[in-house]
């Protein structure tokens, strides 16, 4: 059967099946893309809604944590790298664009070539990205430690999935039935990672980031919501395995442990973060700088705390598309390339 | 943010690095994060890392998710 027959016979076997409304939520910036660029809302019938989580790292990096790498860009003597995602978030009326010495990277080993090249400046990587860009970031700090780099920092910024969901499903009058659980977090973590939610009576199915993966997804969710059987299911098996990538966990583990940290408009969460060990102390930037920051004011009338936690939408926002854009983002969640406020913008 | 793309391995480098190709484009990524890597598996790279190998198997039958589909499909 071809791809677009198969979404087709699952769009009807939704619109036969769907009696009730169906709330289901996903946490992954890809996903928030792949559902408003392929038109996946017009396939399904009115009953299911799709919410998009905190899934944007980008969008949920605090403040505070912009203008440590802002302190740390306006000193000659230092060069900040990072995906190029950061550059345009604007914190207290600046970007890092402004800075000469930010340097965009493709991977986070660059970091560590720029440094070798520059013995006489301090490197600093922002440690940025959910479970999926840990490793690769970890596995930087360790190997500067093997090859003795002495100028190289990284600024961690890292968040956690499971935390956050959490925090969304553990506020009063929630109305989220399932989750659509992110392909690559979960092909470092495994899919097992996510059982807990079952705890909330939600269901989640891990699925890739084509149309059908998608649609198969939703499909597998409807039918466990319906059958009132809390279950994680794995719908991307060509990449997700039960345990993930044992190699990867274990260089998260050896460099980073837990600790709580503040998501942009949501607030602090409780070990939804990660700090470097003391063993590796040498190479974090929050321990080797003078990092003291004046607390910071966000935007007023911004919702896009509220639109990240799942309670409203960008059209509940006043700013959205009136003041707000992508060539004038206020909130964090119209800067990012995969916000959902970006999403809504380009294709909805 | 998590976006990566699935490649073929072409040659096992020194240090940990290999190369690999989707369509025209060569690249050379670290292979720190994976075990046992050939050429010829597929593997999917993020931000110049492999991340995990692509199971070119259809891993999908033993999954309970395969079977609710298959019955889908065969209505």
């Amino acid at each position: 059967m071809l791809v677009k027959d198969k979404i087709q016979l699952i769009s009807k076997k939704l619109h036969n099946i769907c009696n009730e409304p169906i709330s289901i939520m996903e946490v992954c910036g890809t996903h928030t893309m792949a559902l408003a660029e392929h038109g996946i809302r017009t396939f399904l019938p009115e009953s299911i809604k799709i919410i998009s989580g905190p899934g944007c790292p980008v969008c949920v990096t605090d403040g505070t944590d912009l203008q440590k790498a802002m302190k740390l860009a306006s000193d000659p003597n230092n060069i900040i790298t990072t995906f190029g995602d950061m550059l345009k978030i604007p914190v207290a009326g600046k970007t890092l664009q402004k800075f000469k010495n930010v340097k965009i990277i493709y991977s986070p080993l660059d970091s560590l070539k720029i440094a070798k090249d520059n013995p006489q400046k301090n490197i600093i990587l922002l440690g940025i990205g959910f479970e999926t860009t840990t490793p690769l970031i970890a596995t930087c700090i360790l190997q500067a430690r093997e090859e003795n780099i002495k100028n190289f920092f990284v600024l961690p910024m890292h968040k956690l999935v499971p935390p956050a969901v959490d925090a969304i499903f553990s506020t009063p009058n929630i109305t989220i039935n399932a989750l659509l659980l992110p392909g690559h977090v979960s092909a470092i973590t495994g899919w097992k990672y996510f059982e807990p939610i079952t705890q909330y009576n939600l269901s989640g199915v891990v699925a890739g980031f084509d149309p059908l993966s998608i649609m198969e997804a939703i499909y597998l969710l409807v039918t466990l919501v319906q059958a009132k059987t809390p279950k994680v299911l794995n719908n991307y098996p060509q990449l997700v395995s039960e345990m993930g990538n044992l190699v990867a966990q274990q260089k998260v583990a050896q460099v980073y442990t837990t600790t709580d940290v503040v998501w942009r408009k949501i607030g602090i969460i409780a070990n939804s973060g990660l700090r470097i060990r003391e063993e590796y102390q040498d190479f974090d930037a929050n321990r080797q700088f003078d990092l003291e920051i004046e607390p910071l004011e966000e935007p007023k009338g911004c919702l896009c705390g509220n639109i990240m936690m799942g309670q409203c939408n960008p059209n509940d926002c006043k700013l959205f598309k009136t003041i707000c854009t992508p060539t004038n983002p206020i909130g964090p969640c119209m800067v990012s390339s995969e916000g959902t406020c970006a999403a809504y913008y380009k294709y909805l | 943010m998590c976006l990566a793309v699935p490649t073929i391995v072409t040659e096992i480098l020194d240090n940990q690095q290999i190369m690999v190709s989707k369509g025209n484009t060569r690249l050379t990524v670290s292979s720190s994060l994976l075990q046992d890597i050939k050429p010829g598996d597929y593997v999917l790279i993020h931000a110049g890392f492999a991340i995990e190998k692509i199971n070119q198997q259809d891993a999908k039958e033993k999954l309970d998710a395969f079977a609710q589909l298959d019955e889908l499909y065969k209505e």
